[in-house]
């Protein structure tokens, strides 16, 4: 097996997703009761089977989660960087065909962030822009580390895909974690919501993953964008790429993010809806698939959502997050990638997180480990 | 041949290459289904296994080595450090890699890195009987690997054999428990049969433990609200 490709060849997604809706309540006692979950059982916990199971997974979830994590809550932020983008997404507030004012940080403009995130407490920033590859390249990344390296114990990116050697480039600058989500593993779909710019190349970053455990990448993001295809099938191919990954790339670590499509301007309408009980049923499903894969939920979903959802097997949340380039202090009114939904400062969110007896975590890495 | 094993190791130390035809034990494995898998048995490190391999390779015809490196003479324990370094460079030669290891999930990861083509982690120590001591890294190790997994050494009954196979190993190795039975023949049909049985348990899939009742507290009831 070279890359995932390969994998991912061998599935079809009507029957995966047909599989899926056939499972029964009984697969998902017998899910429930392994002793290791298989991907067979993850399509259980997912399949509409489970819903009157919900509370079982959620008291599952919650003793994995305890036995492996302990009571923490591992807090991060997002620093928009750039909303450039020659992509057309058309779900994202970035994208090329949305007439906006785009903006890229200065190495002041940076700096002039940087401060008001220390101030909020955070030692772990994640790096966010769209894909730019004139303006916001290697070389850009590779100042931006430089200077903002001193000031965070752990950097993680959710830039354009890279190649290897790139990545390679990058980790001695203290690059430490990459997100990439992948939107959809439906193939037909996939193009019909990319029509233009390199992310429509559906193989790349299908593969971006596979370059990034060649890259010895300490910890990588995977997840799909929830509303553009069927959810339960999108995050059965999330599971077996995880599963795909987890034993060809066994030094990294893993996350998942399941962000729901929020609105933003000009854009359109989710196809498919998550409720609540649904996104509950996921999370659940993947902890008990996954005991050791870190799960992190963002200001996307509402106040109460999140209040109640720090216990269910998350192990990561945001807060205070703006989601546009400047948006901390520099240029606050600029195109933002998508509306928050909780608006809560990073104090209020730890009050919460404490409230419940857990501890929120702002520092969980430190820059000396990355060589 | 009542084990109805398919692939059997000898020590290249204890066969005569020169002139193999009348060696006590290759001349009976030689006219039989059985494959020979020649071992290393003996060797003290890398370098003198990747010798001993090559000189299998030429005298018995076959790319596959069984690779054996314990310095220590008393418990015969394999050496991890040079196992990796000989897989690495066997791999390279284009040899069929079985090393004898640790049950060490790490090493395990580093050899399928190296290429070996399988692993085989020990039970129990050789020749001990002792059975599956190391049975919840060997799950880790089977749960984990990109390789077939053999269960090699302390196999000391058919019921340890079938646990290894029910747990999800892919063949074990046995000799000690066959050889030194009052009934070899017996033993062996009995170890054929436990095999069977624990990987058909396996493919069957193992009925599971009770589930937890449910807690009084529900985490969920916000859904609701």
């Amino acid at each position: 097996m070279n890359s995932f490709s390969d994998v991912f060849q061998s599935y079809d997604w009507d029957k995966t997703r047909q599989s899926i809706y056939a499972k029964t309540g009984d697969d998902v006692l017998k899910a429930l009761s392994a002793r290791k979950r298989t991907l067979e059982d993850f399509k259980a916990l997912v399949s509409p089977a489970a819903m009157p199971y919900l509370e079982q997974m959620a008291q599952l979830s919650q003793q994995l989660t305890l036995k492996r994590f302990g009571k923490v809550i591992q807090m991060y932020v997002p620093l928009y960087l750039s909303n450039e983008c020659n992509n057309i997404c058309t779900y994202c507030g970035f994208s090329y065909d949305n007439k906006l004012r785009r903006k890229t940080l200065s190495p002041i403009e940076i700096m002039q962030e940087v401060a008001v995130i220390k101030d909020m407490g955070y030692d772990h920033v994640l790096l966010v822009t769209g894909e730019a590859n004139q303006t916001v390249h290697v070389d850009y990344f590779k100042k931006v580390l430089e200077l903002i390296r001193p000031h965070f114990a752990h950097i993680s990116m959710e830039v354009q895909p890279l190649d290897l050697e790139e990545y390679q480039e990058l980790t001695p600058y203290g690059l430490n974690t990459v997100l990439v989500y992948k939107e959809t593993y439906h193939q037909d779909d996939y193009k019909k919501h990319h029509p233009k710019g390199k992310k429509s190349n559906f193989q790349y970053r299908l593969e971006t993953p596979d370059r990034l455990g060649q890259a010895g990448i300490h910890k990588m993001g995977l997840g799909v964008l929830i509303g553009l295809e069927d959810w339960r099938t999108d995050s059965f191919f999330t599971a077996l790429h995880l599963n795909y990954l987890e034993k060809k790339y066994w030094q990294s670590k893993y996350s998942l993010s399941f962000p729901r499509l929020r609105p933003f301007s000009g854009g359109l309408e989710p196809k498919v809806e998550m409720n609540d009980r649904e996104l509950v049923q996921l999370i659940c499903a993947y902890r008990i698939f996954n005991e050791e894969v870190e799960l992190s939920i963002s200001t996307r979903e509402s106040p109460n959502f999140r209040n109640n959802i720090v216990k269910l097997g998350i192990t990561a949340m945001s807060a205070g997050s703006k989601t546009n380039p400047g948006g901390y202090i520099v240029e606050p009114e600029s195109l933002e990638q998508f509306e928050i939904s909780d608006e809560r400062t990073p104090t209020e969110i730890a009050h919460v997180i404490r409230a419940q007896g857990y501890e929120p975590v702002w520092k969980d890495w430190d820059s000396c480990l990355t060589q | 041949m009542a084990s109805g094993s398919e692939l059997v190791t000898v020590a290249l130390k204890r066969v005569d290459l020169k002139s193999n035809d009348t060696d006590d034990i290759l001349s009976h494995l030689k006219h039989t289904h059985i494959n020979l898998l020649p071992n290393t048995s003996g060797v003290r490190n890398a370098r003198e296994a990747v010798f001993a391999a090559q000189l299998a390779r030429e005298a018995l015809e076959t790319n596959w080595i069984k690779l054996e490196i314990h310095p220590d003479p008393k418990y015969l324990m394999p050496d991890p450090i040079e196992t990796l370094k000989a897989t690495e460079e066997l791999a390279k030669l284009g040899f069929i890699v079985l090393p004898y290891i640790h049950a060490d999930p790490v090493l395990c990861k580093r050899l399928e890195d190296a290429g070996t083509s399988a692993v085989m982690p020990l039970g129990s120590p050789i020749g001990s009987n002792l059975g599956l001591k190391t049975i919840d890294f060997l799950q880790i190790i089977i749960d984990q690997s990109s390789v077939p997994v053999v269960v090699d050494a302390g196999i000391g009954s058919p019921s340890d054999a079938a646990k290894a196979m029910e747990i999800g190993a892919d063949a074990v190795l046995v000799n000690t428990a066959i050889a030194v039975s009052s009934n070899p023949v017996r033993m062996a049909a009995a170890f054929k049969m436990a095999v069977e049985a624990g990987r058909m348990a396996f493919e069957a899939k193992l009925a599971t433990t009770a589930t937890h009742a449910v807690a009084s507290s529900p985490l969920t009831s916000f859904l609701d609200e």
